[in-house]
């Protein structure tokens, strides 16, 4: 596999992607409503009530900070959609097919091109999110919780895992749905197991120990070499150009 | 240049394309003149190694179409305008060609200059910055002829370049292919446009499903017996008719103020014909010979096969 190739079809494709400004403002709000939201959200509830309890602060971040874990799922949907559905309704994979390329070659170029704008939002909104945290809890908890091992193994291991399973899983309702919306849709399904352990964790059940997001960790991998295998029986040739609809 | 031999398609229960044997020579303009369905942008599909075949075998430039090696180095041989161009309509003219230069590894310099030689040629030039997205029918077809183009191929395979285009467009792509091959281009297209092929092919191929013939077009229509022999005259009247049919031939008719009458050998019978009638009082404007078109030698060798 030669990644020039890849590259070559990632860079034409956030080239497309530039040029659709739906795409650009809903990943900018997503950043927007969950890395300054949040913090406003801490920040009013201590100017209301002086509430906040500082031994509870840290349960509520970690479950905050698990939001770039779903937003991560989120983001890859409408440009992995876009990508191949995108290519589907102009029909410009047989002439893409037709050039010196292999169909791994391409595959990997368009998840490259799904995953760097949302892996690129979620580090800058991170960034953005810790350095506001650090701010409002400064003084209620004494130290900066930012950056810890949570966030870590967040933004390192399950923000890159997460955004390879929702591109393996776009690829698959790509090449079988021609539009974008369903498609979209579809995909978001795959949010819910992760917007459930979000509201687990909020709701106290359980904990998101750095452990505990370790074990996710390996599910998710478990999930993305299942995803990419089947993305990769989906994504070949002759399957593209006569059973795909 | 193109070597295919007993080659097959089978769909699930659909066999697409059935034995299929032919070749294509450098420097060829060859079509493939098929109605819809008989197979044509399954055997393009299959040459230029995107889909497998169920059997037999075809070689580019003497390399196996079924060898993945191969195939990498004979996509890199050829050009492909398929049935739908598939243009990115969000990029500009130049950005969509500039992409599959790269894609087709032909380096920058070669690649800017290929670029402007081939959007020019198409008359695109000053269009290059637009997205292809605001281009008319026959300029996407242009600028599709011209993406084929831009790794400098031997050979072109165009599935029906000039289908739904307006006569004007047809025009202009038609004498582009033939701009083409005078550069040396080997040209494979598929059309389902009689008048087309009989214009701009050297060879001819009349698929459906099955190979049917394979011939000129000069050949194909002289393979189809029966010529016309044309008589025009100022008017016509009883006495000619009568004068006519005295000589017995085999079939005529007649449209508005000619007679068409069968003639097996005009040299011999067309001077009796017109004695006959001048001798009958009627004014002879033109003679003319009508051979059978590729039409009626299409329907011909089709209806044949049934
Ligand atoms: N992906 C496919 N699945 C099933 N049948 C197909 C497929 N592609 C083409 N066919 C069938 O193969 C035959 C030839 O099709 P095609 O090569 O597209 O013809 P043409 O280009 O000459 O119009 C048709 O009967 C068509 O229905
Ligand atoms: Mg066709």
């Amino acid at each position: 596999m030669r990644l020039s190739k890849s590259w070559t079809v990632a860079a034409k494709d956030l080239r497309i992607f530039k040029k659709k400004k739906v795409i650009v403002y809903s990943i900018v709000f997503f950043q927007i409503i969950v890395s300054v939201g949040l913090p406003l959200i801490i920040k009013v509830a201590e100017s209301r009530s002086n509430s906040v309890r500082a031994a509870a602060l840290p349960q509520v971040l970690d479950s905050f900070s698990f939001w770039y874990v779903i937003g991560s799922s989120i983001l890859p949907l409408s440009l992995a959609s876009y990508s191949l559905i995108g290519e589907k309704v102009q029909k410009s994979l047989e002439p893409l097919l037709a050039t010196p390329t292999t169909d791994e070659e391409i595959l990997a170029g368009k998840s490259i091109a799904a995953a760097l704008p949302g892996l690129a939002a979620t580090y800058l909104g991170a960034t953005l999110f810790m350095v506001l945290m650090d701010r409002i809890t400064h003084a209620k908890l004494g130290y900066l919780y930012y950056p810890n091992w949570n966030m870590a193994v967040i933004l390192l291991v399950l923000t890159p895992l997460t955004i390879i399973y929702s591109i393996g899983v776009n690829i698959l309702i790509s090449s079988r749905s021609n539009d974008v919306r369903s498609a979209q849709q579809l995909g978001a399904l795959m949010v819910l197991p992760l917007g459930l352990i979000y509201v687990l964790s909020e709701t106290r059940v359980i904990s998101l120990s750095v452990t505990n997001l370790l074990i996710i960790a390996a599910i998710l991998a478990a999930a993305d070499v299942a995803a990419f295998i089947l993305a990769k029986a989906a994504f070949q040739r002759e399957e593209i150009l006569t059973r795909w609809k | 240049m193109i070597e295919v031999n007993n080659l097959s398609k089978v769909f699930g229960r659909v066999t697409a394309v059935d034995n299929v044997s032919f070749n294509v020579a450098k420097g060829e303009i060859f079509g493939f003149l098929g109605p819809n369905g008989a197979g044509k942008t399954t055997t393009i599909r299959m040459l230029c190694c995107l889909i497998s075949k169920s059997g037999g075998e075809a070689r580019i430039a003497g390399l196996n179409t079924s060898d993945a090696a191969d195939s990498l180095q004979i996509r890199k041989l050829i050009g492909l305008v398929p049935d739908n161009v598939g243009l990115y309509e969000e990029l500009s003219a130049s950005d969509n060609l500039d992409f599959y230069g790269k894609l087709y590894e032909c380096p920058a310099d070669r690649r800017k200059e290929n670029i402007e030689t081939y959007l020019k040629m198409m008359g695109l030039w000053e269009k290059r910055d637009q997205p292809a997205g605001d281009f008319s029918k026959g300029m996407k077809q242009k600028l599709a002829l011209a993406r084929a183009l831009v790794h400098d191929p031997g050979l072109l395979f165009l599935d029906e370049p000039t289908a739904n285009l307006d006569p004007e467009a047809a025009r202009l792509v038609r004498n582009l292919i033939l701009e083409l091959k005078q550069q040396g281009k080997t040209i494979f297209l598929n059309t389902h446009d009689l008048d087309e092929a009989q214009r701009i092919c050297d060879r001819i191929g009349i698929l459906s499903t099955k190979l049917l013939a394979i011939n000129t077009p000069e050949e194909l229509t002289s393979s189809v017996p029966g010529g016309k022999t044309v008589i025009q005259l100022e008017r016509i009247d009883e006495a000619m008719l009568n004068a006519l049919k005295k000589l017995k031939p085999p079939n005529f008719s007649i449209e508005e103020n000619r007679f068409l009458i069968d003639v097996a050998d005009p040299q011999k019978e067309n001077p009796e014909y017109v004695r006959a009638l001048v001798a009958a009082g009627g004014n002879v404007q033109f003679v003319t010979r009508s051979n059978p078109d590729l039409e009626e030698a299409y329907l011909k060798i089709v209806r044949d096969n049934r």
